[in-house]
Protein backbone atom coordinates (compact mmCIF):
# COMPACT_ATOMS: atom_id res chain seq x y z
CA UNK A 1 0.00 0.00 0.00
CA UNK A 2 1.29 3.11 -1.06
CA UNK A 3 -1.23 5.50 -1.06
CA UNK A 4 -4.72 5.88 1.80
CA UNK A 5 -7.69 8.10 1.20
CA UNK A 6 -9.16 8.79 4.28
CA UNK A 7 -12.44 10.83 4.97
CA UNK A 8 -13.59 12.96 8.25
CA UNK A 9 -17.23 13.92 7.73
CA UNK A 10 -17.51 16.00 10.71
CA UNK A 11 -14.71 16.57 13.87
CA UNK A 12 -17.49 15.54 16.08
CA UNK A 13 -20.66 13.14 15.75
CA UNK A 14 -23.71 15.07 16.06
CA UNK A 15 -22.14 18.63 15.06
CA UNK A 16 -22.83 18.16 11.63
CA UNK A 17 -22.07 18.34 7.91
CA UNK A 18 -23.25 19.36 4.18
CA UNK A 19 -24.68 16.19 2.66
CA UNK A 20 -23.31 17.85 -0.83
CA UNK A 21 -19.90 18.04 1.10
CA UNK A 22 -19.95 14.18 1.65
CA UNK A 23 -21.06 13.47 -1.88
CA UNK A 24 -18.05 15.43 -3.09
CA UNK A 25 -15.42 13.40 -0.53
CA UNK A 26 -16.98 10.35 -1.57
CA UNK A 27 -16.43 10.96 -5.55
CA UNK A 28 -12.94 10.83 -4.62
CA UNK A 29 -13.23 7.10 -3.41
CA UNK A 30 -12.12 7.12 -0.30
CA UNK A 31 -10.66 4.03 1.65
CA UNK A 32 -12.64 4.44 4.68
CA UNK A 33 -14.80 7.11 7.00
CA UNK A 34 -13.84 8.11 10.32
CA UNK A 35 -15.77 9.58 12.92
CA UNK A 36 -14.74 11.14 16.42
CA UNK A 37 -17.49 10.88 19.01
CA UNK A 38 -16.51 12.73 22.32
CA UNK A 39 -14.12 15.04 24.29
CA UNK A 40 -13.83 15.70 27.70
CA UNK A 41 -14.10 19.20 26.78
CA UNK A 42 -17.19 19.54 27.70
CA UNK A 43 -16.66 19.24 31.44
CA UNK A 44 -17.21 16.16 33.73
CA UNK A 45 -20.90 15.63 33.91
CA UNK A 46 -21.13 14.03 30.84
CA UNK A 47 -18.81 10.94 31.71
CA UNK A 48 -19.86 11.34 34.92
CA UNK A 49 -23.81 11.26 34.21
CA UNK A 50 -23.82 9.00 30.97
CA UNK A 51 -25.77 11.85 29.32
CA UNK A 52 -24.97 13.07 25.89
CA UNK A 53 -23.14 16.60 24.65
CA UNK A 54 -24.56 16.81 21.61
CA UNK A 55 -28.68 15.57 21.32
CA UNK A 56 -29.28 12.48 19.95
CA UNK A 57 -31.53 13.72 16.93
CA UNK A 58 -28.25 15.53 15.95
CA UNK A 59 -25.94 12.38 15.93
CA UNK A 60 -28.42 10.04 14.54
CA UNK A 61 -28.83 12.80 11.19
CA UNK A 62 -24.74 12.24 10.75
CA UNK A 63 -24.55 8.71 11.59
CA UNK A 64 -27.46 7.78 9.38
CA UNK A 65 -25.55 9.53 6.18
CA UNK A 66 -22.42 8.44 7.00
CA UNK A 67 -22.94 4.46 7.09
CA UNK A 68 -25.13 5.03 4.11
CA UNK A 69 -22.34 6.29 2.33
CA UNK A 70 -19.46 3.71 3.51
CA UNK A 71 -21.94 0.94 3.23
CA UNK A 72 -22.52 2.06 -0.58
CA UNK A 73 -18.94 1.94 -1.31
CA UNK A 74 -18.05 -0.83 1.07
CA UNK A 75 -15.61 0.85 2.76
CA UNK A 76 -15.22 0.71 6.73
CA UNK A 77 -16.53 3.27 8.94
CA UNK A 78 -14.97 3.83 12.51
CA UNK A 79 -16.43 5.70 15.05
CA UNK A 80 -14.21 6.68 18.30
CA UNK A 81 -15.28 8.04 21.75
CA UNK A 82 -18.99 6.84 21.65
CA UNK A 83 -20.34 9.00 22.85
CA UNK A 84 -19.09 12.13 24.84
CA UNK A 85 -17.41 9.93 27.40
CA UNK A 86 -17.34 6.73 26.15
CA UNK A 87 -18.37 4.74 28.67
CA UNK A 88 -20.80 1.69 28.24
CA UNK A 89 -23.77 3.15 28.97
CA UNK A 90 -22.99 6.45 26.52
CA UNK A 91 -21.29 3.86 23.71
CA UNK A 92 -24.62 1.68 23.28
CA UNK A 93 -26.90 4.45 23.14
CA UNK A 94 -24.48 4.95 19.36
CA UNK A 95 -24.41 1.36 18.51
CA UNK A 96 -29.09 1.46 19.24
CA UNK A 97 -28.75 3.94 16.75
CA UNK A 98 -26.63 2.38 14.32
CA UNK A 99 -28.77 -0.98 14.67
CA UNK A 100 -32.12 0.94 14.32
CA UNK A 101 -30.86 2.95 11.08
CA UNK A 102 -29.77 -0.14 9.54
CA UNK A 103 -32.73 -1.86 9.97
CA UNK A 104 -34.51 0.87 8.34
CA UNK A 105 -32.26 1.29 5.45
CA UNK A 106 -32.15 -2.58 5.19
CA UNK A 107 -28.60 -2.56 5.41
CA UNK A 108 -26.97 -5.63 6.71
CA UNK A 109 -22.84 -5.84 8.16
CA UNK A 110 -21.06 -6.93 10.63
CA UNK A 111 -20.38 -4.32 13.69
CA UNK A 112 -17.56 -4.37 15.55
CA UNK A 113 -17.92 -2.92 19.30
CA UNK A 114 -15.19 -1.70 21.87
CA UNK A 115 -15.75 -1.57 25.42
CA UNK A 116 -13.84 1.32 26.79
CA UNK A 117 -14.70 0.97 30.87
CA UNK A 118 -12.94 -1.97 32.26
CA UNK A 119 -13.88 -3.45 35.38
CA UNK A 120 -12.67 -2.32 38.69
CA UNK A 121 -10.89 -5.14 40.30
CA UNK A 122 -8.89 -5.05 37.19
CA UNK A 123 -7.78 -1.07 38.06
CA UNK A 124 -7.19 -2.46 41.52
CA UNK A 125 -4.91 -4.87 40.76
CA UNK A 126 -3.22 -2.42 38.55
CA UNK A 127 -3.15 0.35 41.03
CA UNK A 128 -1.59 -2.11 43.59
CA UNK A 129 0.95 -3.32 40.69
CA UNK A 130 1.63 0.45 40.03
CA UNK A 131 1.05 0.26 36.76
CA UNK A 132 -1.12 3.30 37.23
CA UNK A 133 0.93 6.60 37.36
CA UNK A 134 0.35 10.11 37.25
CA UNK A 135 0.81 12.96 34.51
CA UNK A 136 1.69 16.13 35.31
CA UNK A 137 -0.87 17.72 37.21
CA UNK A 138 -3.11 15.08 38.42
CA UNK A 139 -5.41 14.41 41.21
CA UNK A 140 -4.12 12.14 44.14
CA UNK A 141 -5.54 8.94 44.41
CA UNK A 142 -5.58 5.93 46.53
CA UNK A 143 -8.01 3.31 46.61
CA UNK A 144 -11.16 4.55 47.19
CA UNK A 145 -11.06 5.91 43.33
CA UNK A 146 -12.41 2.69 42.31
CA UNK A 147 -15.06 2.71 44.22
CA UNK A 148 -16.59 6.49 44.26
CA UNK A 149 -15.94 7.08 40.30
CA UNK A 150 -19.00 7.19 38.50
CA UNK A 151 -17.19 5.77 35.50
CA UNK A 152 -13.67 5.33 34.88
CA UNK A 153 -12.87 4.88 30.83
CA UNK A 154 -8.91 3.99 29.37
CA UNK A 155 -8.65 5.25 25.93
CA UNK A 156 -7.92 3.33 23.65
CA UNK A 157 -5.03 3.22 20.94
CA UNK A 158 -5.19 1.90 17.17
CA UNK A 159 -4.91 -1.88 18.23
CA UNK A 160 -8.65 -2.80 19.49
CA UNK A 161 -10.07 -1.12 16.04
CA UNK A 162 -7.80 -3.45 14.12
CA UNK A 163 -8.58 -6.07 16.19
CA UNK A 164 -12.31 -5.40 15.74
CA UNK A 165 -11.18 -5.17 11.60
CA UNK A 166 -9.53 -8.74 12.53
CA UNK A 167 -12.77 -9.98 12.90
CA UNK A 168 -14.64 -9.01 10.29
CA UNK A 169 -15.89 -6.41 11.56
CA UNK A 170 -17.32 -3.57 8.58
CA UNK A 171 -18.33 -0.69 10.58
CA UNK A 172 -16.60 -0.42 14.00
CA UNK A 173 -18.00 1.80 17.52
CA UNK A 174 -15.94 2.30 20.11
CA UNK A 175 -15.96 3.78 23.44
CA UNK A 176 -12.98 6.20 24.81
CA UNK A 177 -10.32 6.38 22.41
CA UNK A 178 -7.91 8.87 21.26
CA UNK A 179 -9.18 10.71 18.12
CA UNK A 180 -6.33 9.69 16.21
CA UNK A 181 -6.49 6.36 16.52
CA UNK A 182 -9.73 6.51 14.50
CA UNK A 183 -7.70 7.66 11.89
CA UNK A 184 -4.37 5.94 11.80
CA UNK A 185 -6.07 2.29 12.90
CA UNK A 186 -6.54 1.38 9.07
CA UNK A 187 -3.72 3.18 7.84
CA UNK A 188 -0.82 1.81 10.16
CA UNK A 189 -2.76 -1.96 10.07
CA UNK A 190 -1.74 -1.35 6.06
CA UNK A 191 2.16 -0.70 6.48
CA UNK A 192 1.97 3.03 6.00
CA UNK A 193 4.18 5.20 7.61
CA UNK A 194 3.68 5.88 10.88
CA UNK A 195 4.50 9.98 10.94
CA UNK A 196 2.38 11.25 8.38
CA UNK A 197 -0.64 8.38 9.21
CA UNK A 198 -0.90 9.87 12.70
CA UNK A 199 -0.08 13.50 12.02
CA UNK A 200 -2.57 13.04 9.29
CA UNK A 201 -5.32 11.10 11.88
CA UNK A 202 -4.53 14.09 14.47
CA UNK A 203 -5.55 16.61 11.19
CA UNK A 204 -8.80 14.59 10.59
CA UNK A 205 -10.09 13.93 14.17
CA UNK A 206 -11.38 17.29 14.16
CA UNK A 207 -13.12 17.61 10.43
CA UNK A 208 -12.75 21.10 8.47
CA UNK A 209 -11.24 22.88 11.52
CA UNK A 210 -7.62 22.79 9.74
CA UNK A 211 -9.61 24.94 6.65
CA UNK A 212 -8.61 28.84 6.72
CA UNK A 213 -12.07 30.04 8.06
CA UNK A 214 -14.45 27.29 9.66
CA UNK A 215 -18.36 28.85 9.19
CA UNK A 216 -19.74 25.72 9.76
CA UNK A 217 -18.47 22.15 10.73
CA UNK A 218 -17.76 19.57 7.60
CA UNK A 219 -15.56 17.41 5.90
CA UNK A 220 -11.59 17.01 5.52
CA UNK A 221 -10.06 14.71 3.49
CA UNK A 222 -6.21 13.14 3.69
CA UNK A 223 -4.02 11.37 1.00
CA UNK A 224 -1.52 9.45 3.00
CA UNK A 225 1.18 8.27 1.32
CA UNK A 226 5.07 7.09 2.69
CA UNK A 227 6.94 9.96 3.07
CA UNK A 228 3.73 12.97 3.10
CA UNK A 229 0.10 13.57 3.38
CA UNK A 230 -2.07 15.88 1.66
CA UNK A 231 -5.08 16.99 3.19
CA UNK A 232 -7.95 19.11 1.24
CA UNK A 233 -11.72 20.10 1.89
CA UNK A 234 -14.48 19.12 -0.71
CA UNK A 235 -16.60 21.62 0.16
CA UNK A 236 -15.49 24.18 -2.72
CA UNK A 237 -15.98 27.36 -0.39
CA UNK A 238 -13.09 26.03 1.84
CA UNK A 239 -9.37 25.88 1.50
CA UNK A 240 -6.35 24.65 3.76
CA UNK A 241 -3.45 26.83 4.02
CA UNK A 242 -0.17 25.85 5.02
CA UNK A 243 -0.40 28.48 7.71
CA UNK A 244 -4.16 26.84 8.37
CA UNK A 245 -2.99 23.39 8.46
CA UNK A 246 0.38 24.20 10.57
CA UNK A 247 -1.96 26.01 12.97
CA UNK A 248 -4.33 23.11 13.35
CA UNK A 249 -1.66 21.45 15.08
CA UNK A 250 -2.12 23.85 18.25
CA UNK A 251 -5.12 23.33 18.99
CA UNK A 252 -5.96 21.56 22.47
CA UNK A 253 -2.50 20.58 22.20
CA UNK A 254 0.16 21.32 25.20
CA UNK A 255 3.05 21.29 22.96
CA UNK A 256 2.97 22.40 19.37
CA UNK A 257 5.53 20.17 18.63
CA UNK A 258 4.80 16.31 20.63
CA UNK A 259 1.36 14.44 20.40
CA UNK A 260 1.53 11.48 22.99
CA UNK A 261 -0.28 8.66 21.46
CA UNK A 262 -0.17 5.22 23.36
CA UNK A 263 2.19 3.64 21.38
CA UNK A 264 5.02 6.73 20.71
CA UNK A 265 5.12 10.28 20.45
CA UNK A 266 4.34 12.15 17.11
CA UNK A 267 7.03 14.90 16.42
CA UNK A 268 6.26 18.02 14.35
CA UNK A 269 9.64 19.81 14.98
CA UNK A 270 10.75 19.24 11.39
CA UNK A 271 7.55 19.35 9.26
CA UNK A 272 7.24 21.32 6.02
CA UNK A 273 4.04 22.46 4.84
CA UNK A 274 3.23 23.45 1.55
CA UNK A 275 0.61 24.71 -1.00
CA UNK A 276 -0.19 22.29 -4.15
CA UNK A 277 -2.61 24.60 -4.93
CA UNK A 278 -5.17 27.17 -3.67
CA UNK A 279 -7.23 24.54 -1.40
CA UNK A 280 -4.84 21.50 -0.61
CA UNK A 281 -1.67 21.40 1.05
CA UNK A 282 1.10 19.32 1.51
CA UNK A 283 3.10 18.34 4.79
CA UNK A 284 5.97 16.04 5.42
CA UNK A 285 8.52 15.92 7.56
CA UNK A 286 6.14 14.17 10.17
CA UNK A 287 7.64 11.56 12.63
CA UNK A 288 6.32 9.14 14.88
CA UNK A 289 8.68 6.94 17.54
CA UNK A 290 7.60 3.78 19.54
CA UNK A 291 8.15 4.28 22.85
CA UNK A 292 8.84 1.26 25.07
CA UNK A 293 5.94 1.04 27.67
CA UNK A 294 2.71 0.98 25.93
CA UNK A 295 0.23 3.05 28.15
CA UNK A 296 -3.12 4.44 28.10
CA UNK A 297 -5.01 7.39 29.77
CA UNK A 298 -7.33 6.94 32.13
CA UNK A 299 -10.30 9.13 32.23
CA UNK A 300 -12.54 9.38 35.42
CA UNK A 301 -15.29 10.89 37.18
CA UNK A 302 -17.10 11.20 39.93
CA UNK A 303 -20.17 12.67 42.07
CA UNK A 304 -19.21 15.36 44.26
CA UNK A 305 -22.93 15.98 45.43
CA UNK A 306 -26.05 18.05 44.41
CA UNK A 307 -25.75 21.52 43.51
CA UNK A 308 -28.36 24.88 43.83
CA UNK A 309 -27.66 28.02 42.61
CA UNK A 310 -28.89 31.52 43.36
CA UNK A 311 -28.05 34.17 41.33
CA UNK A 312 -27.95 37.78 42.90
CA UNK A 313 -26.27 41.04 41.68
CA UNK A 314 -25.01 44.17 43.34
CA UNK A 315 -25.31 47.92 42.26
CA UNK A 316 -24.65 49.53 45.85
CA UNK A 317 -21.32 51.05 45.75
CA UNK A 318 -21.40 51.73 49.56
CA UNK A 319 -21.66 47.43 49.41
CA UNK A 320 -19.07 46.68 46.86
CA UNK A 321 -16.51 49.18 48.31
CA UNK A 322 -16.29 46.29 50.86
CA UNK A 323 -17.50 43.19 48.76
CA UNK A 324 -14.47 40.99 50.10
CA UNK A 325 -15.72 41.83 54.02
CA UNK A 326 -19.00 41.75 53.46
CA UNK A 327 -18.79 38.19 51.85
CA UNK A 328 -16.42 37.12 54.48
CA UNK A 329 -19.01 38.25 57.43
CA UNK A 330 -22.24 36.81 55.68
CA UNK A 331 -20.38 33.25 55.08
CA UNK A 332 -19.71 33.33 58.93
CA UNK A 333 -23.10 34.10 59.72
CA UNK A 334 -24.67 31.91 57.14
CA UNK A 335 -22.11 29.00 58.92
CA UNK A 336 -23.65 29.85 62.16
CA UNK A 337 -27.66 29.54 61.11
CA UNK A 338 -26.30 25.83 58.86
CA UNK A 339 -25.42 24.81 62.20
CA UNK A 340 -28.87 26.07 64.32
CA UNK A 341 -31.02 23.99 61.07
CA UNK A 342 -28.98 20.78 59.95
CA UNK A 343 -26.47 19.98 62.63
CA UNK A 344 -23.08 20.07 63.04
CA UNK A 345 -22.30 17.37 60.41
CA UNK A 346 -24.51 17.83 57.72
CA UNK A 347 -23.58 22.03 58.13
CA UNK A 348 -20.43 20.68 57.96
CA UNK A 349 -20.64 18.52 54.59
CA UNK A 350 -22.34 21.84 52.88
CA UNK A 351 -19.90 23.72 50.14
CA UNK A 352 -20.67 27.02 49.66
CA UNK A 353 -19.17 29.21 46.88
CA UNK A 354 -19.52 32.33 45.41
CA UNK A 355 -18.53 33.59 42.24
CA UNK A 356 -17.74 37.25 41.95
CA UNK A 357 -18.60 38.50 37.87
CA UNK A 358 -17.56 41.73 37.75
CA UNK A 359 -14.59 40.75 39.78
CA UNK A 360 -12.97 37.83 38.68
CA UNK A 361 -15.80 35.59 37.98
CA UNK A 362 -14.26 34.45 34.66
CA UNK A 363 -10.59 33.94 35.32
CA UNK A 364 -10.69 33.40 39.35
CA UNK A 365 -7.34 32.76 40.68
CA UNK A 366 -5.49 33.84 37.34
CA UNK A 367 -7.33 37.10 37.63
CA UNK A 368 -4.79 39.95 37.00
CA UNK A 369 -7.03 42.62 37.31
CA UNK A 370 -7.93 44.34 41.08
CA UNK A 371 -10.47 46.39 39.46
CA UNK A 372 -14.64 45.63 40.40
CA UNK A 373 -17.06 46.74 38.14
CA UNK A 374 -19.77 49.24 38.89
CA UNK A 375 -22.25 46.32 39.17
CA UNK A 376 -21.28 42.60 40.66
CA UNK A 377 -22.93 39.51 40.09
CA UNK A 378 -22.34 36.82 42.66
CA UNK A 379 -23.37 33.26 41.87
CA UNK A 380 -24.08 31.02 45.12
CA UNK A 381 -23.34 27.47 44.37
CA UNK A 382 -24.56 25.20 47.33
CA UNK A 383 -23.57 21.79 47.13
CA UNK A 384 -24.45 19.15 49.13
CA UNK A 385 -24.97 15.12 49.33
CA UNK A 386 -28.48 15.35 48.55
CA UNK A 387 -30.90 18.10 46.47
CA UNK A 388 -32.84 19.08 49.37
CA UNK A 389 -30.10 19.85 51.80
CA UNK A 390 -28.33 22.12 48.95
CA UNK A 391 -31.92 23.54 48.28
CA UNK A 392 -32.46 23.77 51.85
CA UNK A 393 -28.84 25.07 52.44
CA UNK A 394 -29.47 27.67 49.86
CA UNK A 395 -32.78 29.35 51.00
CA UNK A 396 -31.09 29.79 54.47
CA UNK A 397 -27.81 31.59 52.99
CA UNK A 398 -29.84 33.43 50.32
CA UNK A 399 -31.69 35.13 53.10
CA UNK A 400 -28.42 35.78 55.33
CA UNK A 401 -26.78 37.88 52.36
CA UNK A 402 -29.71 39.05 51.09
CA UNK A 403 -30.06 41.30 54.21
CA UNK A 404 -26.75 41.32 55.27
CA UNK A 405 -25.58 44.66 57.35
CA UNK A 406 -22.97 47.25 56.33
CA UNK A 407 -21.93 49.70 58.65
CA UNK A 408 -23.20 52.48 57.05
CA UNK A 409 -26.34 52.17 56.42
CA UNK A 410 -28.50 51.44 59.76
CA UNK A 411 -31.89 49.46 59.62
CA UNK A 412 -32.57 46.21 57.54
CA UNK A 413 -31.01 46.76 54.20
CA UNK A 414 -31.73 44.65 50.95
CA UNK A 415 -28.22 44.06 49.56
CA UNK A 416 -28.94 41.52 47.16
CA UNK A 417 -31.07 42.35 43.22
CA UNK A 418 -32.25 38.58 42.36
CA UNK A 419 -33.82 37.94 38.90
CA UNK A 420 -35.43 34.80 39.71
CA UNK A 421 -38.35 34.34 41.23
CA UNK A 422 -37.56 30.92 43.22
CA UNK A 423 -34.20 32.79 43.45
CA UNK A 424 -32.56 29.15 43.52
CA UNK A 425 -32.11 26.86 40.71
CA UNK A 426 -31.51 23.42 41.46
CA UNK A 427 -28.74 21.57 39.19
CA UNK A 428 -29.04 18.05 40.26
CA UNK A 429 -25.53 15.87 40.47
CA UNK A 430 -22.42 17.22 39.84
CA UNK A 431 -19.34 15.75 39.29
CA UNK A 432 -15.50 16.33 38.96
CA UNK A 433 -13.29 14.62 37.19
CA UNK A 434 -10.77 12.34 39.22
CA UNK A 435 -8.17 10.90 36.73
CA UNK A 436 -5.13 12.47 34.94
CA UNK A 437 -3.06 8.87 35.18
CA UNK A 438 -1.89 6.53 32.49
CA UNK A 439 -2.28 2.80 32.77
CA UNK A 440 0.79 0.57 31.89
CA UNK A 441 -0.34 -2.34 29.72
CA UNK A 442 1.84 -5.56 28.66
CA UNK A 443 -0.84 -5.72 26.23
CA UNK A 444 -2.84 -2.95 23.93
CA UNK A 445 -5.97 -5.05 24.14
CA UNK A 446 -5.84 -5.66 27.65
CA UNK A 447 -8.15 -3.24 29.12
CA UNK A 448 -10.94 -3.37 26.13
CA UNK A 449 -13.16 -5.71 25.22
CA UNK A 450 -14.39 -6.26 21.56
CA UNK A 451 -17.72 -7.68 20.78
CA UNK A 452 -19.16 -8.16 16.82
CA UNK A 453 -22.68 -7.92 15.96
CA UNK A 454 -24.13 -9.49 12.79
CA UNK A 455 -26.32 -6.73 11.90
CA UNK B 1 4.83 49.98 20.84
CA UNK B 2 1.43 48.26 19.68
CA UNK B 3 -0.59 45.99 21.41
CA UNK B 4 -0.56 42.75 20.98
CA UNK B 5 -4.36 42.34 20.04
CA UNK B 6 -2.95 44.54 16.83
CA UNK B 7 -0.01 42.49 15.90
CA UNK B 8 -1.89 38.97 16.72
CA UNK B 9 -4.40 37.71 14.14
CA UNK B 10 -5.94 35.36 16.54
CA UNK B 11 -4.87 35.09 20.48
CA UNK B 12 -7.53 32.06 21.60
CA UNK B 13 -6.96 29.64 24.91
CA UNK B 14 -8.37 26.51 25.39
CA UNK B 15 -8.25 23.33 27.23
CA UNK B 16 -5.34 20.77 26.69
CA UNK B 17 -7.16 17.52 28.26
CA UNK B 18 -8.92 18.77 31.98
CA UNK B 19 -6.17 19.31 33.70
CA UNK B 20 -4.05 21.76 31.13
CA UNK B 21 -4.79 25.45 29.86
CA UNK B 22 -3.23 26.45 26.76
CA UNK B 23 -2.84 29.80 24.79
CA UNK B 24 -2.36 30.44 21.10
CA UNK B 25 -1.01 33.67 19.85
CA UNK B 26 -0.81 33.98 16.03
CA UNK B 27 0.57 36.16 13.58
CA UNK B 28 -0.27 36.90 9.87
CA UNK B 29 3.14 37.05 8.93
CA UNK B 30 7.00 35.86 9.82
CA UNK B 31 8.13 39.47 10.75
CA UNK B 32 5.17 39.38 13.06
CA UNK B 33 6.04 36.62 14.46
CA UNK B 34 9.67 37.13 14.62
CA UNK B 35 9.14 40.85 16.09
CA UNK B 36 7.28 39.44 18.88
CA UNK B 37 9.41 36.39 19.67
CA UNK B 38 12.29 38.90 19.72
CA UNK B 39 10.64 41.48 22.32
CA UNK B 40 10.53 38.63 25.04
CA UNK B 41 7.18 39.80 26.03
CA UNK B 42 5.75 36.36 26.41
CA UNK B 43 8.31 34.98 28.23
CA UNK B 44 7.91 32.48 31.47
CA UNK B 45 8.31 35.25 33.71
CA UNK B 46 6.07 37.34 32.28
CA UNK B 47 3.15 35.05 32.11
CA UNK B 48 3.79 33.71 35.57
CA UNK B 49 3.95 37.48 37.40
CA UNK B 50 0.68 38.04 34.80
CA UNK B 51 -1.72 35.01 35.85
CA UNK B 52 -0.01 34.20 39.48
CA UNK B 53 1.72 31.43 38.14
CA UNK B 54 5.40 29.95 39.58
CA UNK B 55 7.90 30.76 36.65
CA UNK B 56 8.80 27.02 35.95
CA UNK B 57 5.02 25.79 35.63
CA UNK B 58 4.83 27.92 32.45
CA UNK B 59 5.81 26.34 29.27
CA UNK B 60 6.22 28.60 26.23
CA UNK B 61 6.61 27.04 22.55
CA UNK B 62 7.52 29.73 20.00
CA UNK B 63 6.54 27.71 16.68
CA UNK B 64 7.46 29.08 13.41
CA UNK B 65 5.58 26.91 11.18
CA UNK B 66 2.33 28.80 12.36
CA UNK B 67 3.78 32.04 12.92
CA UNK B 68 2.32 30.97 16.41
CA UNK B 69 3.49 31.05 20.05
CA UNK B 70 2.20 28.83 22.54
CA UNK B 71 1.81 28.97 26.24
CA UNK B 72 1.04 26.23 27.66
CA UNK B 73 0.47 25.69 32.13
CA UNK B 74 -1.52 23.94 34.54
CA UNK B 75 -4.93 24.64 35.40
CA UNK B 76 -5.15 26.24 38.71
CA UNK B 77 -8.23 23.98 38.82
CA UNK B 78 -9.05 21.12 36.94
CA UNK B 79 -12.55 21.71 34.12
CA UNK B 80 -15.05 21.47 35.65
CA UNK B 81 -14.89 21.43 39.30
CA UNK B 82 -16.47 23.19 41.87
CA UNK B 83 -14.35 26.35 41.68
CA UNK B 84 -13.92 26.07 38.04
CA UNK B 85 -15.54 29.60 36.01
CA UNK B 86 -14.53 28.56 32.68
CA UNK B 87 -14.83 25.07 31.39
CA UNK B 88 -13.71 25.06 28.22
CA UNK B 89 -10.58 27.68 29.33
CA UNK B 90 -12.02 29.63 26.47
CA UNK B 91 -11.98 33.12 27.86
CA UNK B 92 -8.19 32.82 29.53
CA UNK B 93 -6.29 34.47 27.02
CA UNK B 94 -8.09 37.73 27.63
CA UNK B 95 -5.20 38.75 30.55
CA UNK B 96 -2.66 39.17 26.91
CA UNK B 97 -4.84 41.19 24.69
CA UNK B 98 -3.73 44.51 25.82
CA UNK B 99 0.25 43.18 26.17
CA UNK B 100 2.20 46.45 25.00
CA UNK B 101 5.09 44.88 22.42
CA UNK B 102 8.20 46.82 21.66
Amino acid sequence: MTEMCVLAPTGSLGAGYRLESLRRAMAWKPDFIGCDAGSTDSGPYYLGSGALHFSEAAMRRDLQHMLAAARNARIPLLIGSAATGGADNQLSVVVGMAEDIAKQAGQHFRLGVIHSEPARDYLREKYHNKKIRPLGTAPSIDESVFDRSAHIVAVAGVEPFQAALDLGADVVISGRSTDASIFAAIPTRAGLAPGPVWHAAKVLECGAAAVVNRKYSDPLVAWIRDDHFVIEPPNPDYRCTPLSVASHSLYENGSPTELVEPSGTLYLDRVTYEAINERAVKVSGSRFESSDTYTVKLEGAELVGYQTVVIGSIRDPVILRQLESWLEGMQGTARQRLEEIFGTDDAASIQIGVRRYGVNGTLGKLEPDPRISHEVALVFEVTAHSQDLATSAAKAVTHIASHYAVPEWSGLISALAFPHSPTELNRGPVYRFNFNHVLELEDPLEPFSIETLNI
Amino acid sequence: MARLAELATLIRSKNAGPFTLTIDIMFGDRATYDRVVQSGVLSRARIGSIYHLREEDVKIFPYAPANAIKVTFPRPVASGDLADGDVLAGQQYAPLVDLLVE
